[in-house]
């Protein structure tokens, strides 16, 4: 069979990161092509080169065997080649029709819009696809199920035989994704090629016809269904050899210094979210929670901080109960918290270091004096942060936006740090920074543990996972799902856990208790050993 | 572990502008409004003469003009309240949020100060911060409202404001046509009831008259005094209380002052407060000058207000040189009438130039100032690293 798509030796480089790396990709003709990969395997990358969004450094994009050059959408769509977004690209207020023409209207005479025209248009590729709508509901009163549908009519409308659905199941309920994948085998029974992103193990090995997995930017392996399980898969995007754990003396104590029960966030939609989640951080302990992006981490982390309502359950630091307390009295009471997006939720990027330091802890000594802000003393612990924490800066007046990831990082790190925080919520806590920096934020989580800090790690980073957590607890689709010794786990099991496919599995141990206390012999005696 | 990302090439061009002065720094944050008043000379001097006039006569007449001592006590005078008013638009924009409520709030705040002072008869001073206070309060309630409609229902603070200026203008075209239809006319006309003299805040000629004689009904506005106590009560507020620092926070990036716990609703609530009672004291000038409230009362201090706020860029300083621009050009449009030298409307065009110059010239430098500090950071961390 032809091959519609064809990359060879795609390099992408982005500042700091290698995100695509000499990638191989050969979609034939008319089959469903999957890709897999771990967040941060270069994925998304790689649709956005194919759809004309980004340029390769290197390499070459052959479509139905010419090799082209997009330099825009547009001209991925002038080849044929519509995408799906994983977030929707809708007007609410409009109808599908109006939606789905928006952009390439057909026109009548005087500037008008042949609206017969283009329902004539819309019920043929329908018809021809076996793709339900009316074209006169308005957006707004659809399903997401429908929603998405629209989508994929609105790229096939514009004639696309090459359809990229990116994560296209990740909104989707169950029932919702059977419709969409007897939606794709009637495209590819219709002679559609489909290439898509996502990393449920179970529905790429239901769904396609071939399945490519990368990791770190590299292909790993381009596999046929047949021939692989989905733990086989599991392994191949988390990587055979795991990082080890640094063998530090364990800190961990018996007192609990965070301890959430029967928490539940539920979203707009009334869809949980986080799922009935119990979880204990004890003090001088590191907790990482481990999971595929968009499975309840950000909720989660909102909830204990107090950005995100929650719907139930019981949030306690040191036994007293947090969760129904404003963001400033938990934040006073010590919950410290490095956001995932420094730049949007941690920094004043154009107010000066001093004042930034001084952000989430304003209302206490040494930022403020009773209700006045105390320039001097912020000043005086701004310089200390600086030195302590070696945040490189000519002076603590310049802007945050001046420095540089790390040393915007290590700001935020050193804040939080120095506050003392019985609990420190670190979410992708070195996400983003060189190598020295993570090395030194690393150091520096660990001397806090050491004195009795808890901390609940989030990370997508395997290595700073494993590294660092005395204990990791798998989270997917908002429910925690296992927890493991970061010692003894294996690539093939953490993979399963995070992509929701136990089969070929031991029983995994559930979170609660029992397990988590077994856990906890394993690594005090793994650590005194 | 050494960074050393700072590349060798960056080096050489980053030292030439390394060690900004502090000298340099003042002048930067000065370009912008100079290089905007120069060029708004320049443009509307190219208006006039293609309108047939002497621009250079133009300007001798308006400076011979601001040279006398009633023209300066004049402009003072209208300085004083568009002051206040920018400093009620500054509290609002210092935290994104754009108060165009100004002028309805403080409209409706005259009204029913005026009316308050014109009911009792009180000692001096009790008169007199009873009238303050009544503005204050009136003021922030009708901003109040606005902010409310903004945490509890999502409607948006520039509609709202917009919609509250429309309603407080017809609340007081219906209670003016009130008083008339009830015959509520005093001696001077239809308004509210005189306020007694024990409520009217005496005037501070003893100032202009160190400098020479001033002509009779002249007088300076004592209200300056409160907008100078209104000037450094939003300076300390803003920079040297934690209430302040909330505030910036949350206009500078409202999710890390969430995240750091400022309460997003409580604060542009209490911003709303704040902002529509320095609003209600705008209208203090005028109800202590006229004693009361009358279908003449002066407009569009409120939207002036904006502009002078976005002239002095929310500072209290920029915003007193704002205003006192504004007032000047406002006191010396008159002379032009009288010499025939230029149209009076050659002010209005000025401001025009003036504000949309003065905005894009902000922009510029503060990219040039954000780039020539990314550069300096990189430079020292280039020296320190070898």
């Amino acid at each position: 069979m032809a091959l519609a798509i064809e990359l060879s030796g795609v390099t992408k480089r982005f500042p700091g990161v290698v995100a695509n790396d000499k990638v191989d990709l050969a979609v034939e003709t008319g089959e469903i092509h999957a890709i897999c990969g771990e967040n941060g395997a270069g994925k998304s990358t790689l649709m956005k080169i194919l759809f004309g969004m980004q340029n390769p450094d290197e390499g070459t994009v052959r479509v139905h065997g010419e090799e082209v050059q997009f330099s825009s959408p547009a001209d991925a769509i002038g080849r044929g080649i519509g995408m799906v977004h994983q977030h929707f690209m809708l007007a609410d207020q409009l109808n599908v029709l109006e939606n789905v023409i928006l952009g390439a209207e057909p026109l009548a005479s005087f500037g008008r819009i042949d609206f017969k025209a283009a329902k004539k248009h819309l019920r043929k590729v329908g018809e021809a696809y076996g793709l339900d709508v009316d074209p006169h509901d308005l957006v707004e009163s659809l399903e997401v199920g429908e929603r998405q549908r629209v989508e994929i009519i609105k790229v096939l409308y514009r004639g696309a035989k090459i359809l990229i659905l990116d994560e296209p199941t990740a909104v989707l309920v169950p029932h919702e994704v059977d419709e969409l994948f007897r939606n794709m085998r009637e495209l590819k029974a219709a002679g559609e090629t489909i290439l898509f992103i996502d990393h449920k193990l179970d529905e790429v090995l239901e769904i396609a016809d071939t399945i490519t997995v990368l990791r770190q930017g590299r292909t790993v392996a381009t596999v046929k269904p047949t021939a692989v399980s989905s733990g086989d898969l599991a392994e191949m995007m988390v990587g055979a050899e795991l990082p080890t754990p640094q063998t530090s003396r364990s800190t961990v104590t018996t007192e609990v210094a965070l301890s959430i029960s029967g928490l539940t966030v539920l979203d707009e939609d009334n869809r949980r979210v986080v799922d009935d989640v119990d979880l204990e951080v004890r003090r001088g302990e590191i907790v990482g929670l481990a999971g595929v992006e968009g499975n309840g981490q950000t909720e989660l982390v909102g909830a204990i901080i107090g950005t995100q309502p929650t719907a139930s359950g019981s949030i306690r630091l040191l036994n007293v109960e947090i969760a129904d307390q404003t963001v400033r009295k938990r934040r006073n009471a010590g919950v410290g918290y490095i956001p995932q997006d420094r730049q949007q939720e941690g920094l004043l990027l154009f107010a000066p270091l001093w004042e930034n330091a001084a952000l989430g802890h304003q209302t206490k000594p040494p930022f403020a004096n009773g209700r006045w802000f105390d320039r001097f003393g912020a000043r005086e612990r701004t310089e200390a942060i600086r030195g302590w924490f070696d945040v490189r800066t000519p002076d603590i007046e310049v802007t945050a936006n001046a420095l540089s990831g790390g040393n915007q990082q290590k700001l935020i790190v050193g804040r939080e740090l120095t506050a003392k925080p019985k609990v420190l919520i670190a979410a992708h806590p070195t996400r983003g920074i060189d190598v020295g920096a993570q090395a030194a934020v690393w150091d520096d989580i660990r001397a806090a543990r050491a004195e009795g800090m808890g901390t609940l790690l989030i990370s997508a980073d395997l290595e700073e996972l494993i590294g660092l957590s005395d204990t990791i607890v798998v989270i997917h689709k908002g429910k925690l799902t296992a927890t493991v010794d970061p010692a003894s786990i294996t690539a093939r099991q953490l993979g399963s856990y995070m992509t929701g496919t136990d089969q070929d599995l031991p029983q995994p141990t559930h979170a609660g208790k029992t397990a988590d206390n077994r856990n906890r012999e394993d690594s005090t005696a793994r650590d005194n050993g | 572990m050494a960074e050393h990302d700072t590349g060798e090439s960056h080096r050489s061009q980053a030292k030439s502008i390394v060690g900004a002065s502090p000298l340099s720094q003042v002048l930067l944050a000065a370009a912008a409004p100079l290089g905007a008043f120069l060029f708004s000379l320049i443009a509307s001097a190219i208006v006039l003469i293609a309108a047939g006039g002497n621009p250079l006569e133009a300007v001798a007449d308006m400076l011979t003009h601001a040279s006398k001592l009633e023209v300066q006590v004049s402009m003072i005078n209208r300085a004083t309240p568009l002051y206040i008013s920018g400093v009620a638009a500054a509290i609002g924009f210092k935290m994104n949020l754009f108060n165009i409520g100004v002028e309805g709030q403080y409209r409706m705040a005259a009204i029913f100060a005026a009316y308050v002072g014109g009911a009792v008869v009180l000692p001096s001073v009790l008169h007199i911060g009873l009238i303050v206070l009544a503005a204050m309060v009136i003021g922030g309630l009708w901003g109040g409202l606005a902010g409310l409609l903004y945490t509890h229902r999502g409607v948006n603070e520039v509609i709202g404001t917009i919609m509250l200026n429309g309603v407080a203008l017809g609340v007081i075209a219906w209670l003016v046509r009130r008083w008339q239809a009830e015959g509520a006319i005093t001696e001077v006309g239809v308004g509210t009831e005189p306020i007694a003299d024990s409520g009217l805040l005496p005037n501070l000629n003893f100032i202009p008259e160190l400098f020479g004689d001033l002509r009779a009904n002249e007088e300076l506005t004592g209200v300056l005094v409160i907008a100078i106590i209104v000037g450094i009560a939003y300076y300390l507020l803003l920079n040297r209380t934690v209430f302040g620092y909330d505030l910036r926070a949350s206009g500078l990036n409202p999710f890390a002052a969430r995240a750091g716990g400022v309460p997003p609703r409580k604060m542009a609530l209490t911003a709303m407060l704040l902002s529509g009672s320095v609003a209600g004291l705008v209208g203090l000038a005028e109800i202590f000058d006229k004693g009361r409230y009358d279908p003449n009362f002066v407009g569009f201090l409120g939207f002036n207000g904006i502009a002078v706020a976005l002239l002095g860029r929310n500072n209290p300083v920029g915003i007193a040189v704002g205003a006192l621009l504004w007032a000047f050009l406002d006191a010396t449009s008159d002379i032009l009438q009288v010499t025939q030298t230029a149209p009076k409307e050659i002010i209005d065009i000025m401001r025009g130039i003036i504000l949309l110059t003065v905005v894009i010239g902000y922009e510029v430098v503060r990219r040039v100032r954000e780039r020539t500090e990314a550069a300096r950071t990189a430079a020292r961390l280039a020296e320190a690293t070898p």
